[in-house]
């Protein structure tokens, strides 16, 4: 490799650097992305194999044929898939593409594993170790992902446990890292290319394993580790094929993605173990014990014309968002009942959990679309101290955001979230379409209190209903 | 092995933790997914196996590597940007 190209790695590498800081910033997050996915064009066009050979310049053969192919298919299912997901599937999305990386590394440590046991030279201990680590970390974050992905889809949303389980994973484990020692030993024997290929499906068994337990709620984090992990295996890549770039960008990311893992934690207040292993152990047991008591009491149901009522005599009305308004795109009726509500003297305001909707900062944008005006949102800690001067607090497919368990419950899964203090208003009117539990999978104490009132039905629905009776009365 | 890559590797971890040390949560999500776009590098490792694949088998799985690298790669930095772009539009009242 000549001084050039090292120089432009340099470049490659001091471009992904800043554009993850530029990312990490509300003003320039939009252009740190771009800056990152040019350092990546830079890097693909003076793309250099080990020997120092410029890949570009090697003659055209199959294998560039094939690289093309897949190159412009790559792109296409990409871009296909990123402009075609809703904006409510969006973290889907990314633990999909996460899923990809994660088995293009895998394959990319197999199959040097596989050129080097048949090779005579020895690629010596450490390269052999990255090579079944890439293969390993790429494999378990492939079916990781995917699991993640069919949960966010609302498949299987909640922990699944069963006997045994800790035992079955720790002989996974084990069997997985004696596999590991055996090949790293003997990466020339007859039996190598099998057990490789053990080794690889036992990865994507623990990838399951690992992300079954753990509930719909939490996969934003899980997608986040699964994303760090996926970057070591590409860093391992990199040390395997002697690439620098790769070492760079898979190291940036995956330690980028450790502390993003621990902030999104923190953001939810709760330690990393509690996520991942939270379904474990004692903490489920002692949860459904606590949520024993809510079986005596029972919900109150009320029709529109009474929630019309109590609505158009209130002063003070705050509007909880959620999910559930994503998903039956009700943010415009939203946006009407507000404006009639306004046009008769009533005071209202939105109240934005951080993490309302599937993904921060999403509610926020579903509102402005329907141009409710920037100064009636307010944040959660803001609204909180209010809370209990508000009249009817209006909760719109929120549920575990609004959950006094989090407050109240030391046992519960969520406890210790901050949340909106819905129930401290005099009324609160929960619409939602049944009394399934919420993306947490657990039940919400705020429906059984004695001033929450049960407005059943689609969201999109009972709001026209609503806002045609207010209008009459 | 060569330890000056193990120097760059180490530093890369620290730099990787100092530059998301301030970041906002609205930004958890886009900066998950910008992240994941960069680990999209694995491309150039699927491009240079495939380079240099001699048998129908590196060949077949090469080219997987290459197209999920290339999914990777592109659609994680168009996901991300399409996210970020709706991001601006909450900032105008």
């Amino acid at each position: 490799m000549n001084t050039l190209a090292a120089l432009v790695i340099i470049a490659v590498a001091v471009l992904l650097i800043i554009g993850i800081k530029l990312l990490s910033s509300p003003k320039t997050a939009r252009i740190g992305n771009l800056v990152a996915a040019a350092g990546m064009l830079v890097g693909l066009a003076a793309l250099h194999k080990p020997d120092g050979a410029y890949v570009w310049s090697q003659g055209w053969n199959l294998n560039y044929t094939l690289i093309a192919a897949g190159l412009l298919v790559g792109l296409v299912l990409g871009a296909l898939g990123a402009y075609s997901v809703k904006m409510t599937a969006m973290p889907q999305m990314v633990a999909l593409f996460n899923g990809l990386g994660g088995s293009a590394a895998a394959l990319v440590g197999g199959l040097e594993f596989l050129r080097s046991s048949g090779a005579a030279a020895d690629p010596g201990l450490f390269v052999l170790l990255a090579m079944l680590f890439a293969t390993l970390i790429g494999s378990l974050s492939f079916s990781g992902s995917i699991i993640a992905y069919l949960k966010l889809q609302g498949k299987f949303e909640k922990p699944h446990t069963f006997c045994g389980q800790n035992i079955l994973n720790g002989l996974m484990l084990a069997l997985i890292l004696g596999l590991c020692g055996w090949l790293a030993l003997d990466p020339s024997g007859t039996g190598a290319p099998v057990l490789l290929m053990v080794l690889a499906l036992l990865a994507l068994c623990f990838g399951v394993a690992m992300v079954l337990p753990i509930g719909g709620a939490d996969m934003p984090v899980v997608i986040s580790l699964l994303n760090s992990f996926t970057g070591l295996a590409v860093a391992a890549d990199g040390f395997v094929i002697d690439n620098l770039a790769m070492i760079v960008a898979g190291t940036l990311v995956g330690s980028s993605g450790t502390l993003l893992t621990l902030l999104m934690c923190k953001a939810m207040n709760r330690p990393v173990a509690n996520v991942l292993f939270g379904a474990f152990g004692s903490g489920g047991s002692a949860a459904a014990a606590g949520l024993a008591g809510l079986d005596g009491k029972t919900v109150k149901p009320v029709q529109v014309d009474e929630a019309a009522l109590l609505l158009s005599y209130a002063q003070q009305v705050v509007i909880v968002p959620g999910y559930g308004m994503a998903v039956a795109q009700a943010q415009h009726q939203v946006q009407e009942l507000s404006e009639e509500l306004g046009r008769r003297g009533v005071g209202v305001r939105f109240a934005i959990h951080p993490v309302a909707g599937r993904m921060p900062g999403h509610m926020n944008v579903l509102l402005a679309e329907a141009n409710v005006p920037y100064d009636q949102l307010s944040e959660m800690e803001a609204i909180n101290p209010a809370m209990e001067r508000v009249d009817v607090c209006l909760v719109i497919g929120a549920n575990d955001v609004v959950n006094p368990a989090a407050r109240e419950e030391k046992s519960s899964p969520i406890y210790g979230m901050p949340i909106i203090d819905a129930d401290r208003a005099k009324t609160v009117i929960v619409m939602k379409r049944s009394m399934a539990a919420g993306f947490a999978g657990i039940e919400n104490h705020l429906f059984y209190k004695d001033n929450t009132r049960m407005l059943f039905g689609d969201a999109k629905a009972s709001l026209t209903a609503l806002i045609a009776q207010i209008k009459q009365g | 092995m060569d330890t000056n890559l193990l120097f760059i590797f180490i530093l890369a971890i620290i730099i990787g933790f100092e530059v998301i040390s301030k970041v906002p949560s609205m930004l958890h999500t886009p900066l998950m997914s910008g992240t994941n776009a960069i680990h999209g590098i694995i491309l150039f490792g699927g491009i240079l196996v495939l380079a240099d694949a001699a048998t129908p088998l590196v060949q077949g799985l090469g080219f997987v590597a290459v197209v999920f690298g290339s999914a990777n790669v592109f659609g994680g930095f168009m996901v991300t940007d399409r996210m970020l772009q709706m991001f601006r539009k909450k900032k105008q009242p």
